[in-house]
């Protein structure tokens, strides 16, 4: 097996007395869909902040291909946040700019990394737009005219556009109703797919997880109770609280 | 007009000037990038040029000539009562000529008389943060300064591209200093960015009421912001100068009647005249 793109050991982090990660490891090798599932609290956005280097924990290490995220330098991490890495965050209004047209948000991260040809930069956007399935005619319509799925696929595209190797994803899905959450997984599924993406996804959607994921991490209170291929633990639950969250799942 | 008693040699007590002198000493190592100082309440109101007065008072000395231009023109209201106080206070010579002055302080626009190696020009700046319409916080402003993080500034000239087919800054128009820092050149017009390309006088630039100074160094690399199919384009009325018939000078537009009279003259007033006393006497022999 190839050395793991990302991979962490040992993570914890307190907010005071409260333990928010506890001992957490966690690997993501080229290409794996990875989904950490657990209950509102249990830690999922806390450890997706601390493994993209938005937040330092308290003990733990995070390394991308060798280097550890949280001693390198932070521009070296934001050139590392705009090229390889994608963060993709629940609500749109945090991932996008609302004041700056379609096209400007999908435009800025390759203006980021030096694009300066207009032309170019806006057929770049089109495709995207197209690649989501956002008509191109609205490509200079404000983000704020759009609806919440539009949003979120519109989100998608200006994190995929720099084609990043590893796509952090914090509840993608969360706020949007059923046929558009189904449309999204799918959307997010094929482009994982073709572009040989690597995806952390949180998600307290147990469907989501089974749709999107190779592996599943399952925490609760800060710690990763349970983990392994997706239809392992979803289909023989080992830990009480996952064979809880896996039957708690209504059939539709 | 004679000196007044009681006030140091150009206003300013000699602690202030070499406070000032120290930053604009750091802002020329390191040109385009802000450096912040203790303005000091200046006998005029914020806006009307207490940043380029302070570093102009700092770098005065008795044997200096002083230019002072307020939008091109030496004889406006600011440009009247800067170059009268800098008269009270430190008695040194005025002129309204180019190239006599061996310190110009200018407010909206850069001499169209290309500036020489013993020259300082001074600008005042009301807003010194490029930015400061697109990251509202000075603080995260910065740390996108220090990374040369520069990406939203195009995504502004993206957008007015894309919806008005052209980058509508006219004024205040971006510009990239030595290749590292980016920087706001005061709101002379987009048409004078290309002066400050390698001048050859020092250029410094004093915000008042934002306490920053920055400078470039003579010489200096400085680019406009563009795209490569839609290069930087200085904007200038295409018409020529109705007083001295120039057709390269940037020209201001003046309303004549309320009948819809109008024509256009050069803002830079010093060059124009200069220009009509060229060509007055030929004129006459012809």
């Amino acid at each position: 097996m190839t050395a793991p793109l990302l991979a962490a050991e040992g993570l914890t982090l307190r907010f005071g007395a409260i333990p928010a990660l506890l001992d957490v490891a966690i690997d993501v090798a080229e290409g794996e869909v990875v989904a950490i599932v657990g209950e509102s609290g249990s830690g999922k956005t806390t450890l997706l902040r601390v493994l993209s280097g938005m937040m330092t924990p308290d003990a733990g290490t995070v390394r991308w291909l060798g280097d550890d995220v949280h001693a390198m330098g932070e521009a070296a991490r934001r050139r590392l946040m705009r090229t390889a890495w994608g963060f993709v965050h629940q609500n749109p209004r945090d991932g996008l700019r609302l004041a700056v047209s379609a096209g400007g948000n999908v435009g800025e991260r390759l203006m980021a990394v030096g694009a300066r040809h207009y032309g170019n930069i806006r057929a770049e956007a089109l495709s995207w737009l197209a690649k989501v399935e956002i008509d191109g005619h609205r490509i200079d319509d404000l983000p704020r005219t759009f609806s919440g799925g539009m949003q979120q696929r519109l989100q998608i595209a200006r994190t995929l556009v720099t084609r990043p190797r590893l796509v952090f994803m914090d509840e993608p899905t969360g706020g949007l109703d059923v046929s558009v959450q189904a449309r999204l997984l799918d959307l997010i599924r094929s482009l994982s797919r073709e572009l040989g993406l690597s995806v952390l996804i949180v998600t307290h959607d147990i469907a989501a997880a089974r749709l999107l994921a190779d592996r599943i991490l399952v925490m609760r209170r800060g710690r990763v109770v349970e983990q392994g291929l997706t239809d392992r633990v979803l289909d023989d639950p080992q830990h009480p609280y996952t064979q809880l969250l896996v039957s708690s799942v209504l059939a539709a | 007009m004679s000196t007044m008693d009681g006030y140091n040699f150009a206003y300013l007590d000699e602690a202030t000037k070499r406070m000032i002198r120290r930053a604009i000493l750091k802002a020329v190592a390191i040109p385009g990038h802000q450096i912040p100082f203790g303005a000091r309440e200046m006998p005029l109101p914020y806006g009307w040029g207490t940043g380029g007065i302070q570093v102009t008072a700092s770098i005065l000395g008795p044997a200096d000539t002083l230019k002072v231009i307020d939008q091109g023109a030496d004889d406006t209201t600011n440009a009247v009562s800067i170059r009268r106080f800098f008269t009270r206070v430190a008695g040194v010579e005025t002129t309204a000529r180019t190239g006599e002055a061996s310190i110009i302080q200018t407010r909206h626009r850069i001499p169209e008389k290309p500036l020489r190696e013993d020259q300082i020009i001074v600008y005042q700046v009301p807003q010194p943060e490029p930015l400061f319409m697109l990251e509202p916080r000075r603080a995260e402003a910065k740390r996108l300064h220090a990374l040369a993080d520069y990406g939203l500034m195009h995504v502004r000239l993206y957008e007015d591209i894309a919806r008005l087919g052209h980058i509508a800054k006219a004024y205040d128009y971006p510009v990239m200093v030595n290749a590292r820092y980016l920087m706001s050149p005061s709101p002379i017009p987009a048409f004078d960015n290309p002066k400050m390309h390698r001048m050859a006088a020092l250029q410094l630039f004093g915000a008042g009421r934002e306490k920053r100074i920055y400078a470039i160094p003579p010489h200096t690399e400085v680019h406009s912001l563009d795209f490569e199919d839609h290069p930087f384009r200085p904007i200038r009325a295409p018409h020529a100068c109705a007083l001295c018939r120039s057709t390269d000078t940037y020209l201001d537009e003046v309303i004549t009647d309320d009948a819809g009279g109008r024509m256009f003259v050069c803002s830079d007033t010093d060059f124009c005249a200069e220009r009509q006393a060229r060509a007055a006497p030929q004129e006459a022999a012809e």
